[in-house]
């Protein structure tokens, strides 16, 4: 990618062959381009349409009653249970995917050195990904499987609840009570944390040693600044992986209220409900990209840095010569305007 | 003083022997480490331990608090009554259908598609790059309701259609990242190898399907286990449209069935097909049931599923 950008195209029409490339690259992903907006964007509009209405199915066809913003007051005034069930959602992303993430690369780290029956950990790793599904899960939950043996959760809950709250206390028991639930979602986070640890070059790691480093500065210096985009991938991971999966409550409402019955709701009211719940995810992960997202590493900074400085100094440099080459046409202009009347003053004498 | 000297130098071997030299790992720090994995491990396990344990226990076990992990007898009683009411045989075949048939699909869309944002150039890729990461965040919810409605207007839903459309268009389930692993891998062929099919006078099609493909094969796999895996999986879009929340087509799978587990069983004791009583064993026996085909596969796969996300290189060389 950065070879690509370093040869500087010359701007302007494209050539014969680089247009048929164009077009075969608009051939290949055309099936992408029409399924996008079928079906994506044409929804995506047509539900931000939906919900400032109430929508009614009669026999006689579906009736479209505008609201204005009566959906959303219905959601948030009227309606106590999507609030809250936003807020828990909230708490259990921000405190849960880190979990995952520490967890996984934990994992990873164990599993990266020399041990023996690597292949048979794998394999219980990675086992849960197969079977995380909602029903089973419920089910699992439902008996208490998913929980620690022997962990008190409400001497856990009562603890954090002195100084968190309640919410927050509420959802961090939740999460002692589902700490193995937890565990499960980090599957594909350890195979993708483990296939970039493997990737670091061990000649860093020796050049770190020779110089003195210890085990624990090679990982903050080494170890994490590099496989910090997989951070940042499994991150956006598990909270996508989260907030679709039907553990989720938020997402069972929104069907529930598309379905019911009641004269308030309906689609539109399900549409209101979706678009909001969407906007949370979509802050959830901008927000997770902000904390993690790549800045670029400190030589690359410098480099820009000076190359920003140099470009500034001649940009300064032509504008001083751009400066000096008007004063001199000034001066000269000044100068021809006096030696006019200069000279004319001196024939007059 | 020697004494000290002595105890000295036993104190360094032990240290050596405990936290390790330069060259070999200390045993303190092997024994911390496995006990980690194992008792990690364990927790994973603990829950299809316990469900597999608890799925084969009759009434008097599961009351019997001194019965904690091994039932009294294998009662098998549990498994029959659950597939039945599971149905268990019909469900799978359906199961396979809902999921199969997508992922064939899904495999052979974002390959075109991740074949064409990852070789040619053109205007607007970034932008359609952003596009897809975007439909990969955006949740399935804001859509649902008026692709609901469409598929209700295409009169296909409650059929295997509302499956399969989205995924002939390349925005089937996790689509996204499927044309994601594409584009990672087709990046990695050599432009060298395509320039030379030009030359030999191929088109972009043929060298697509005469040099890409061969050489995708672990991509292929990765996407076509993984897709299988989520499609059989999903409960929730797979029982909004292809069951159809309103219409109740027969379409139907293990995991929908599993869901409703608690209604149709009961259906059934009513009829006195069942021989014992809705009990958490009997729960658990479905659970294990509904999860036994894909452990099954997984166990037959294992070695594409763990060595999947190596070698599709989606993290970088």
């Amino acid at each position: 990618m950065s070879k690509e950008k370093k040869v500087k195209k010359p701007k302007g029409k494209l050539g014969k062959l680089e247009k048929r490339e164009a077009r075969a690259g608009y051939l290949f992903i055309a099936p992408w381009l029409i399924g996008v907006i079928l079906f994506m964007l044409y929804p995506l509009a047509q539900s931000f349409y939906y919900m400032w209405y109430n929508i009614r199915i009669t026999p006689l066809g579906t009736k479209f009653i505008p609201v204005g913003t009566g959906n959303f007051t219905q959601i948030w005034l009227e309606n106590p249970e999507f609030p809250k069930q936003i807020v828990t959602y909230l708490w259990q992303t921000i405190v849960q995917v880190p979990i995952i993430v520490v967890f996984a690369l934990m994992i990873a780290m164990m599993l990266n050195g020399k041990i023996r029956f690597k292949g048979f950990f794998r394999l219980i790793f990675f086992l849960p990904v197969i079977i995380v599904s909602g029903p089973v899960m419920n089910m699992l939950v439902d008996q208490e499987a998913a929980s620690i043996p022997a962990m008190n959760i409400q001497s856990i809950t009562a603890a954090f609840g002195t100084f968190l709250p309640q919410s927050a206390a509420e959802s961090v028991g939740e999460i002692f009570s589902n700490m193995i639930m937890i565990l499960w979602y980090s599957g594909v986070q350890i195979l993708i944390f483990l296939s970039a640890l493997q990737k670091i070059d061990p000649a860093l790691y020796e050049a770190a040693k020779i110089d003195g480093g210890s085990k624990w500065e090679c990982f903050w210096k080494i170890t994490l600044p590099t496989i910090k985009p997989m951070i940042l991938l499994n991150a956006v991971y598990s909270v996508i992986f989260m907030s679709s999966n039907e553990q989720n409550e938020l997402i069972n409402m929104i069907q529930r209220a598309m379905f019911s019955g009641t004269k308030e709701k309906g689609y539109g009211y399900a549409s209101a409900m979706a678009w909001m719940y969407s906007l949370v995810v979509t802050l959830v992960v901008l927000v997770f990209f902000l904390l993690l997202g790549s800045k670029k590493d400190v030589y690359d900074r410098q480099v820009k840095k000076r190359k920003r400085a140099m470009k500034k100094e001649a940009r300064l440099v032509k504008k001083i010569e751009r400066r000096g080459i008007r004063n001199v046409k000034k001066l000269e202009k000044a100068r021809k305007k006096r030696k006019y009347r200069t000279y004319t003053g001196e024939s007059d004498y | 003083m020697k004494a000290t000297i002595k105890s000295k130098f036993t104190k360094e071997k032990l240290h050596r022997f405990v936290f390790g030299s330069k060259e070999k790992e200390g045993a303190g720090k092997q024994i911390i480490v496995y006990g980690l994995l194992i008792c990690i491990g364990f927790i994973y396990l603990y829950p299809i331990l316990y469900m597999i344990s608890t799925s084969f226990m009759n009434r008097d076990d599961l009351l019997d608090t001194s019965v904690k992990w091994i039932p009294s007898a294998l009662y098998i009683q549990n498994y029959i009554d659950a597939a039945k009411s599971l149905d268990f045989w019909s469900s799978i075949g359906k199961g396979i259908a809902i999921a199969g048939l997508p992922t064939i699909l899904n495999v052979i869309t974002c390959m075109f598609i991740g074949y064409g944002f990852a070789t040619f150039n053109f205007k607007g890729k970034k932008f359609f790059m952003g596009l897809l990461i975007f439909s990969y965040i955006l949740p399935s919810q804001v859509t649902m309701i008026p692709t609901y409605v469409l598929y209700n207007d295409m009169g296909i839903l409650g059929s295997l259609w509302t499956f399969v459309l989205p995924a002939m268009f390349g925005n089937g389930l996790n689509s996204p990242i499927f044309i994601l692993i594409f584009y990672q891998f087709f990046r990695q062929v050599p432009k060298v190898l395509l320039e030379a099919a030009h030359i030999d006078g191929a088109g972009y099609f043929k060298s697509f399907v005469r040099i890409a493909i061969p050489s995708a094969a672990p991509a292929i796999l990765t996407v076509f286990l993984f897709s299988f895996v989520w499609y059989w999986n999903e409960s929730y879009l797979t029982e909004m449209y292809v069951r159809g929340l309103s219409t109740h087509s027969d379409w139907t799978n293990l995991v929908i069935q599993l869901k409703n587990f608690d209604m149709s069983f009961n259906t059934l004791a009513q009829v006195g097909d069942t021989a014992t009583n809705l009990n958490e064993s009997v729960r658990m026996a479905a659970t294990s049931l509904s999860i036994l085909p894909l452990l099954v596969m997984y166990f037959i796969l294992q070695r594409y599923f763990i060595e999947s996300i190596d070698r599709t290189g989606i993290t970088g060389e």
